[in-house]
């Protein structure tokens, strides 16, 4: 079983980085001159005060001891406690999680319909101004980041022609019969449309910043192989039994381009979800990425490191999947 | 289709030159800032903020682009702005260069153990959110124009050292480094004088993209209100202030907006013009 | 009236030089016609424009190319294709990648016959199996689940020429589809395509360069160089005594058929330079 052996190859290669990832963030964090927790405290705050609470932290003791403190708790599901919110960090996070989440993939939707569209397009008008066009499209896409097309939308579509929300998850005089932090999900699961207008209306401008270089990069690449697979024998071959161009396009060259693309896209996905974290500031969108940005700003360690970590496992999770995937689509890995 | 053909390549010529234009432009801006600004760009005058750009009504037109919110004349803030951008995409840019690519040819070249530590790093470091680790960088080390090229170049070092690894993989296999050792050279000088050479149009392109990418880490961390001090004029700081007062005052973001925005996207389109220029198959 | 009929055909690839000068050529109902020549003489243009799959690159400048008397050129596209893909088909020269690696084989034979020719699922995969069965593959019913890379080469070419002859048309074009095979693969398939043609009554246009071949499977041939039609003749009548002094070289240069111990001549260079200005004239 070369499948399994590899799996289980890599879920070790994880957890080495991810191991890696913790004790590089709990190091570098910990060489910041100056006591996080005498920042927190009122001027007043008595030296006595000082040393407690940093004893309540653990903070007192060697950075080795520290981390392996922290180490025992995590495996334990106890990622401390955050010191300017005073609670648990796993919970924190979790409960912003839900937003990132429903963000990045809300842009990956959106990246793979318009790169799929524009690609699928270009090849069946190739060599046309309409693929020029694309092309054109493309390279400017790809060629700016997430942040600026983000302060682009929000000039263009937030002031210039005010039609959606430049800022928040949610209007925030709106009453939410929520129990989950998954909104949007939530919103269409209790038929409450009206909230699900007002959560894409407020989603769709960072989501699109996200999407528009994603979406570039899917555009180029699927278009690019599924060019080079419209020259093979088998597409020609379908061409002469009466199928229409669009058709073979999509059931002949489609399923054989998408591979590679596939695990590009992969890895730009965690690209993406690393982009969240600037534009959710750029938005005050309340998502993990915003409570990062927060968490540096205050110094407030333990929550610093449990974001990273979560980051860590989100990305090394993307990676594993796609592999999988990629696997599991390829019947000659399948059937090897 | 030939005729096409080279009327893509005329287009992307014309990209090219238009971006190094741009660039050139920029850096007599910077090198010539005082002279060329028409205020000094600290001077504030609260008596005369928020005045609007030398076409709408209401402006005072030797502020040319309108003040910001302390009055600062937005123009000269540009100008001088493109001081720090330029010296963090250059500085910065040609450090994580030649650590990356150093590091990526050692690895690629070398393989063995030095391969496995270097790949290792470079997993860890690909489950980073960059932006964040960043922030995070300059929250340890402070605020400043050498704290801010310090986490460019720890963060961005993998971008060079992943692509010349793979790089310098393939071309160590190939006949003609195998003959260069034959003939007597040394591991060392092999990988210098037969692969560096080979690699170097990458390294090129890829150090025109991480400029680029410079200016916007600088522009993200001024955004973030973590890069210079907040009264030294920054592109981002600019856009930082813009965005806050966006409805009282659109210019203050629209003009350091769109100068930061075509600085990133001719160092961009510089880079994928000499890609195509480099690169034989693409032509 | 002959089932093809390609009336002085000329293409040129845009922008350069031309890659077929007036060719004409006739095919009966059932006949095997075999389209002679070196590479880069235009057979396989030839079977492309037949069969509507040149490349974007190439326009067809002049002539016709009659169908059972409808100038398929002069068709809207749309139709054309239904109508070639009704009544055509094509045999591809490498089986190792006219295959779709990502699909079974069982809907790539069946799938054309449901969307195209409008048979029942049911209907399709029953003559599916039939056909296999005809092109000697064992367990049929296992071979349409299973993916191209799971076959050999001449398994794969079995399939190709069982689905080029699923919806009975009435014109194949073989693009040298043995080229690809080893030499005692290529005989078996060839014993195959010859007897499945004449069973199926099917016309064949057969593109090679192997003038063994020929003398096998066809009744006729067009020999071409440069783009034109140099000698159409019977292939009885071609190894007998070839009229064009560049069909004779040809023959002569094939070890096999004059002196097997004589080993393999070259084309004579001043046949060549005479057959080049011949062409070129026009």
């Amino acid at each position: 079983m070369a499948l399994l052996q590899t799996l289980l190859l890599r879920l070790v290669t994880t957890a080495v980085t991810l191991f890696g990832v913790a004790v590089i963030v709990f190091f570098v964090i910990r060489v910041v001159p100056g006591n996080p927790i005498a920042m927190m405290l009122p001027p007043g705050a008595t030296q006595a005060d000082i040393d407690q609470l940093t004893a309540l932290y653990g903070l007192d003791k060697s950075i080795p001891q520290q981390f392996l403190i922290w180490g025992l708790g995590v495996l334990h599901g106890d990622f401390g406690t955050s010191i300017t919110l005073r609670q648990p960090v796993l919970a924190l996070v979790l409960g912003r999680l839900p937003a990132t989440l429903e963000l990045s993939v809300m842009a990956l939707v959106m990246a793979v319909l318009v790169g799929g569209a524009a690609a699928l397009t270009g090849t069946r008008l190739r060599a046309t101004k309409v693929e020029g066009g694309i092309d054109i499209a493309n390279g400017m896409a790809l060629s700016v980041p997430d942040f600026l097309w983000g302060l682009v939308l929000i000039l263009v579509f937030g002031v210039l022609v005010p039609v959606f929300q430049i800022s928040g998850r949610v209007t925030p005089s709106l009453q939410l019969p929520f129990v989950t932090n998954f909104y949007l999900v939530e919103s269409i699961v209790r038929l409450r449309f009206d909230l699900t207008k007002d959560l894409l209306s407020h989603m769709f401008l960072p989501a699109v910043a996200l999407a528009i270089p994603l979406a570039a990069i899917i555009g180029q690449l699927l278009k690019q192989s599924l060019k080079e697979t419209m020259h093979l024998d088998y597409v020609t071959l379908a061409r002469t039994q009466g199928y229409s161009e669009a058709r073979v396009i999509w059931r002949e060259a489609l399923p054989n381009a998408i591979l590679p693309t596939l695990t590009l896209v992969g890895v730009q996905f965690t690209f993406l979800i690393g982009g969240t974290v600037i534009i959710e500031r750029l938005f005050s969108y309340e998502g993990l990425g915003n409570m990062a940005i927060d968490a540096v700003i205050n110094r407030d360690l333990p929550l610093i490191q449990g974001i990273v970590i979560l980051f860590a496992v989100i990305f090394t999770g993307v990676n594993l999947v796609v592999d999988l995937t990629y696997a599991a689509l390829n019947p000659r890995l399948r059937h090897g | 289709m030939a005729d096409g053909r080279s009327q893509v390549r005329r287009r992307a010529g014309v990209r090219l030159w238009l971006s190094a234009i741009w660039l050139l432009l920029l850096i007599l801006l910077a090198i010539f800032a005082p002279h060329i600004a028409p205020k000094d760009p600290l001077e504030q005058d609260l008596f005369s903020g928020r005045l609007p750009p030398f076409w709408v009504h209401g402006a005072d037109k030797s502020f040319l682009l309108g003040t910001d919110s302390l009055g600062r004349d937005v123009l000269s803030r540009i100008i001088f702005g493109t001081r720090i951008a330029l010296a963090v995409a250059f500085i910065s840019g040609t450090l994580t260069c030649i650590i990356g690519a150093g590091l990526g040819l050692l690895a690629g070249f070398y393989r063995g153990w030095v391969d496995v530590l270097v790949s290792r790093f470079i997993d860890i470091w690909m489950a980073f959110p960059p932006v964040l680790f960043s922030i995070l960088l300059i929250a340890v080390i402070g605020p400043g124009l050498f704290s801010i090229i310090l986490a460019i170049v720890v963060i961005d070092w993998t971008r060079f050292a992943r692509v010349i690894r793979a790089e310098a993989m393939s071309q160590g296999a190939m006949d003609y480094v195998a003959s260069a050792r034959v003939a007597g050279r040394g591991k060392f000088g092999t990988m210098l004088r037969e692969i560096l050479p080979n690699v170097l149009p990458i390294i090129v392109v890829l150090l025109t993209l991480e400029m680029g990418i410079a200016v916007i880490v600088e522009a993200i961390l001024s955004f973030v209100n973590l890069s210079i001090s907040t009264d030294d004029p920054t592109w981002g700081g600019m856009i930082s202030e813009g965005r806050t007062s966006i409805h009282q005052a659109w210019w203050v973001l629209v003009f350091p907006l769109i100068t930061l925005f075509l600085t990133v996207l001719s160092f961009s389109q510089l880079g994928e013009g000499l890609k195509d220029r480099f690169d034989p198959v693409l032509r | 009236m002959n089932y093809l009929s390609i009336r002085n055909l000329s293409a040129r690839v845009k922008g350069g030089g031309p890659l077929l000068r007036d060719v004409s050529l006739e095919v009966a109902a059932g006949e095997v016609r075999g389209l002679v020549g070196e590479s880069g003489a235009g057979k396989s243009m030839i079977g492309k424009a037949i069969l509507g799959i040149l490349p974007k690159a190439v326009d067809i400048t002049e002539g016709q190319i009659l169908l059972d008397g409808t100038d398929l050129l002069s068709l809207p596209p749309a139709e054309r294709r239904i109508r070639v893909g009704a009544s055509c088909a094509l045999i591809p020269q490498d089986p190792l990648t006219a295959l779709n690696p990502s699909r079974r084989i069982g809907p790539q034979i069946t799938d054309r016959l449901v969307h195209i020719l409008g048979w029942t699922r049911s209907d399709a995969e029953a003559r599916a199996r039939a056909l296999l069965g005809e092109v000697q593959i064992n367990d049929p019913a296992r071979v349409l689940r299973q993916y191209p890379h799971e076959l050999s080469g001449g398994m794969r070419q079995r399939i190709l020429i069982a689905s080029a002859f699923a919806a009975e048309p009435k014109l194949i074009v073989a693009d040298e589809p043995t080229t690809a095979l080893d030499v005692t693969v290529q005989k078996q398939i060839l014993k195959l395509i010859a007897g499945l043609q004449a069973r199926h009554g099917t016309a064949l246009v057969f593109v090679t360069h192997d003038l063994g071949v020929v003398s096998k499977v066809c009744q006729s041939l067009s020999v071409l160089y440069s783009g034109r039609v140099v000698e159409d003749t019977t292939v009885t009548d071609f190894f007998r005594a070839p009229k064009h002094p560049y069909s004779a070289a040809l023959l002569a240069a094939t070890p096999k058929y004059t002196d097997p111990s004589a080993g393999l001549k070259p084309v004579p260079d001043a046949v060549i330079a005479a057959v080049k200005a011949e062409v070129e004239r026009g």
